[in-house]
């Protein structure tokens, strides 16, 4: 079965990546970003834990090296919960834009 | 009119799938996906029965303005566990667990699903959670409505919620894990040359079910466990009074709930286009575009659902946003229905069971589909939202169309699954009864419901109780047509006439073995080199002279 | 094409060249061994689809209730011990790659290393739930459990019990009251808090449930693996639970900032 052997060296970087990301994102979390524009600590918060599973996903879940259709359901998974979280948040976010 | 070929007298084959084993452990350890399909087609009869008593006692208290039969409470209970026993204790599995369990491997040429083990889990888990719901029903009822809102669910109801709400949780991963198995048997298991485009189009119905098994059932999941925690623990997501939000209930039940209809009308779909061509013995109208229009159904069918919460508060650009979705997710039906239609056109029809049904199916979903279109609108759903018109709509979709198709489907594959041939004459006197008691039940309610009586209520103004007493009758003969077929099958069992490989006959793999077939389906592993619904090419099966044109030839094909 | 026969068939070559080994068998559905891996690694990734939907509820949830409830989030947040879960974040991430690297060992066929990084992975999972009862146990200490006498003021009015003194606890005084004044008196602000503590436990909960059974089916891999069954031609059961242990650790990933990063300035 021809399958993709990714190296131990890769996985030490994507490890030390992920580590770096970690401190990072919990320094991020000191900093008062909301002064500079509104909500961007977890913009920023959700941005570095999206590269973090992003690397997970596609270096220690082999996605990098895997076929379409795996690229598809991940992919699809995804899509859906945005799907989920984006039109329901829209309901919310857009009531206050009621004419009067 | 011809139905089908004197054909010599079949016997049944020595062994097949059913005799194969004794006994019962041999039915209850099984993983012999065409016996699991016989274990789930004895728990959704069940369920089915369940639900259709419920309903009889509904109608029946609505004879008179003031309720017949039970107190109000009592007539909460029943709406209620009428629908949560029918939507996910029968509508929901029916096709998919028991003709798509027995007829995907059959209809791709393989021994079994990719996962018999996980099929036979499948059918337990669905068997767990239904013990949870029944011991709900049994233990106080439920009468929250089978949507469940909150708080009334989540706080305020004296009714046994919290096991009910468990049984459906528990009930949903049936539903994961049979999607799961549905979608890696249709990528994996094809026989050789059995491509994509080669597949039947119940295979690709099943499949765009599959995909909203997989990604919508999670949803409701974790929605009522969430109901059950906040009613055992008091917690406050959903409760006002604790900061939480009722409407975020509504997001997240509904998120799945819409696409759940969609998992209850493709699989009838798909049934459709199978029995059409065969009775129109021609080969179906834009294939492509039926599979395509599936797959967009299953697609399209996750943006639409607070069309189900106009009237509860939501944005009014966000219902603008869902209102407008929901017009888009008709266009695909209606590809169907044109596609369905233009098979018959110049089609050799025979009007066998299956066939009444499939054409039953075609103009009842067609009033269903486009009542769905009224309710989209969103000024009309003011008026008539929470009315008989809504249910209306929805029972000439679930059983005009959901329900015909299971039952047309029950009827074409029968000979296959049984070896056996149900009595025709009954069969069709059955089809035609059900078609004239299912539209005088609910003809009548889409009057009621633009007239403004309301759903879920006990009693009614006076001047409603003509329409429901017409109602009513239609239920009893409603009744009888569903009770015909459940005792003319059971018979035919024992004293059916054999029906031999392709009673029909039909193009399709799973005609091609024995009936019933045998337990690893194929004697030897097929190999495909045609296109699906071959009719005008199949001399092996009598189907070879051509539909003679009504004009001179045009090319038409 | 005839259908090979199963267990039977075991540690011959067929005519198409297929080696059915010893470690693998073949189940009686499947033509080949390259179907039958294809089938389980598609259905573990589509699992995985579900289960993103599954944890999805609740991070929606989260959103809803923490877009209406920021400051009382952002302060029960704090309440939370950062360290534990920073370090919690580590051990996960770190369990990551001690599983990717059981994989590849199993691929380039080092049988006894595969044993090991299996061991490393259970021990890491293992610390990262004994840290988790740390932190419920500290949360039961303070009243922050839903449903249990919850009371967010329980801590400025017992500080010995919480271990608060001194500035820490002149700080916490005077943010909580400004809380209360701020989200509408105590009694809102322990009905938002209680939504943030019930998500706190729900999706940490559920997330520890799922360590649990990635705990048990990592026994059930070490199990085989000490009788050698994981070789480079057969080594699909480490690299699935492989995908299902990373998929855990990246509803960490998110679980962490969310809950313990709302505001820490």
């Amino acid at each position: 079965m021809s399958e993709h052997i990714v190296s131990p060296k890769i996985y030490l970087l994507i490890f030390t990546t992920l580590m770096v990301l970690t401190g990072t994102t919990v320094y991020a979390a000191t900093v008062d970003l909301n002064a500079y524009f509104a909500g961007l600590n977890i913009i920023v918060a959700l941005v570095i834990a999206t590269c973090k599973a992003i690397l997970v996903v596609l270096f220690f879940m082999h996605a990098y090296y895997s076929t379409r259709r795996t690229k598809l359901v991940i992919f699809s998974g995804v899509f859906w919960l945005a799907i989920m979280l984006f039109l329901t948040m829209g309901d919310y976010a857009t009531r206050s834009w009621e004419a009067h | 009119m011809a139905t089908t070929t004197t054909a010599p007298a079949h016997t049944m084959p020595r062994e097949h799938y059913l005799n194969s084993t004794y006994g019962i452990r041999s039915w209850l350890l099984t993983t012999d996906h065409k016996r699991i399909a016989w274990l789930y087609l004895a728990g959704v009869t069940f369920f089915f029965t369940l639900g259709g008593i419920f309903a009889a006692m509904i109608r029946i208290h609505l004879l008179t303005p003031n309720g017949l039969l039970v107190s109000p409470e009592t007539y909460n209970k029943l709406f209620t566990m009428h629908g949560v026993a029918m939507i996910f204790f029968f509508l929901i599995p029916s096709i998919p667990a028991v003709l798509g369990n027995f007829l995907i491997p059959l209809m791709i040429g393989a021994k079994d699903v990719a996962f018999p083990k996980l099929n036979l889990l499948s059918w337990y888990v669905y068997i767990t959670g239904g013990c949870f719901v029944l011991y709900a029903f049994a233990t106080g009822g439920l009468d929250t409505g089978w949507t469940f809102y909150t708080p009334l669910s989540s706080v305020y109801s004296n009714s046994a919620v919290a096991p009910a709400v468990i049984g459906i949780f528990i009930n949903g991963f049936s539903s994961i894990l049979t999607g799961l198995n549905f979608v890696v048997t249709i990528h994996t298991m094809r026989a050789p040359g059995m491509t994509w485009f080669r597949l039947p189009l119940f295979i690709w119905a099943h499949y765009a079910t599959s995909i909203i098994f997989i990604l919508g059932t999670p949803v409701i999941a974790i929605t009522l466990l969430l109901v059950a925690l906040e009613r055992t623990l008091h917690l406050g997501f959903f409760n006002p009074v604790l900061g939480g939000d009722p409407i975020l209930f509504q997001h997240l039940f509904w998120f799945y709930s819409h696409p759940a209809v969609y998992i209850m009308i493709l699989p009838a779909m798909g049934v459709i286009s199978e029995i059409i061509p065969t009775f129109a013995r021609k080969p179906i109208f834009g294939y492509t575009f039926i599979a395509a229009s599936s797959i967009a159904i299953a697609v399209i069918g996750f943006f639409v659902w607070a069309h189900h919460m106009f009237l509860t508060g939501e944005s009014t650009y966000a219902a603008l946003a869902f209102s407008l979705l929901s017009y888009l997710v008709a266009i695909p039906s209606a590809v169907k229905v044109f596609n369905w239609t233009a098979t018959l056109y110049k089609g050799s029809i025979s009007y066998d069971t299956p066939m009444l049904y499939a054409l039953g199916f075609i103009g009842l979903f067609l009033i269903g589909g486009l009542t769905g279109l009224f309710l989209a609108c969103l000024g009309l759903d003011i008026h008539i939202h929470d009315t008989y018109f809504v249910i209306a709509h929805f029972h000439y979709i679930m059983v005009g169309g959901a329900i015909m198709g299971y039952l047309g489907g029950l009827h074409f594959w029968w000979p296959k699954i049984t070896g056996k041939l149900y009595p025709e004459f009954l069969a069709r006197v059955a089809a035609v009864t059900l078609f004239v008691g299912f539209n005088l039940t609910f003809g009548p309610q889409f009057l009621l419901g633009f007239m403004g009586m309301p759903r879920r209520y006990h009693n009614y103004p006076p001047e409603y109780q003509v329409l429901n007493v017409l109602s009513t009758a239609g239920a009893s003969i409603l009744a009888i047509g569903y009770l015909l077929p459940m005792i003319y099958f059971t018979w035919s069992v024992r004293y059916g006439k054999a029906a031999g490989p392709n009673p029909w006959p039909a193009t399709g793999l799973e005609w091609t073995t024995a009936s019933p077939p045998p337990t690893e389906n194929f004697e030897v592993t097929p190999v495909v080199d045609w296109e699906p619904y071959d009719y005008k090419n199949r001399p092996d099966l009598g189907l070879a002279a051509p539909v003679v044109p009504l004009a001179p030839a045009h090319g038409d094909d | 094409m005839e259908v090979l026969a199963p267990a039977e068939a075991l540690d011959i070559e067929t005519e198409e060249g297929y080696r059915v080994h010893r470690t693998g068998e073949l189940y009686g559905q499947y033509q080949t061994l390259e179907q039958q891996k294809d089938s389980a690694t598609l259905g573990m990734w589509i699992f995985l689809a579900t289960e993103i939907l599954f944890f999805g509820g609740l991070f929606l949830t989260y959103s809803i209730n923490r877009q209406a409830y920021g400051q009382v989030f952002a302060f029960s947040s704090r309440t939370i011990d950062l360290k534990w879960g920073a370090i919690n974040t580590v051990v996960l991430i770190g369990s990551s790659l001690t599983m990717a690297m059981s994989v590849w060992c199993a691929q380039v066929g080092k049988k006894k290393l595969v044993t090991l990084f299996l061991i490393l992975t259970l021990a890491l999972g293992s610390v990262f739930l004994g840290i988790k009862g740390i932190e419920y146990h500290a949360k039961y200490v303070e009243h922050h459990i839903p449903g249990l006498s919850f009371d967010l003021y329980y801590c400025t009015n017992n500080p010995s019990a919480c271990g608060l003194s001194g500035q820490a606890l002149e700080n916490e005084k005077i943010e909580l009251e400004d809380l209360t004044a701020k989200a509408g008196g105590p009694d809102a602000v322990n009905a938002h808090s209680q939504l943030f503590f019930s998500l706190y436990f729900g999706m940490t909960g559920l997330h520890a449930l799922h360590m649990i059974v990635g705990a048990g089916l990592l026994i059930s891999l070490i199990l085989q693996s000490l009788k050698g069954r994981f070789t480079p031609e057969y080594n699909t059961p480490v690299e699935n639970i492989g995908l299902y242990w990373h998929f855990v650790d990246i509803v960490w990933i998110y679980l962490f900032p969310l809950l313990y990063l709302i505001d820490r300035h």
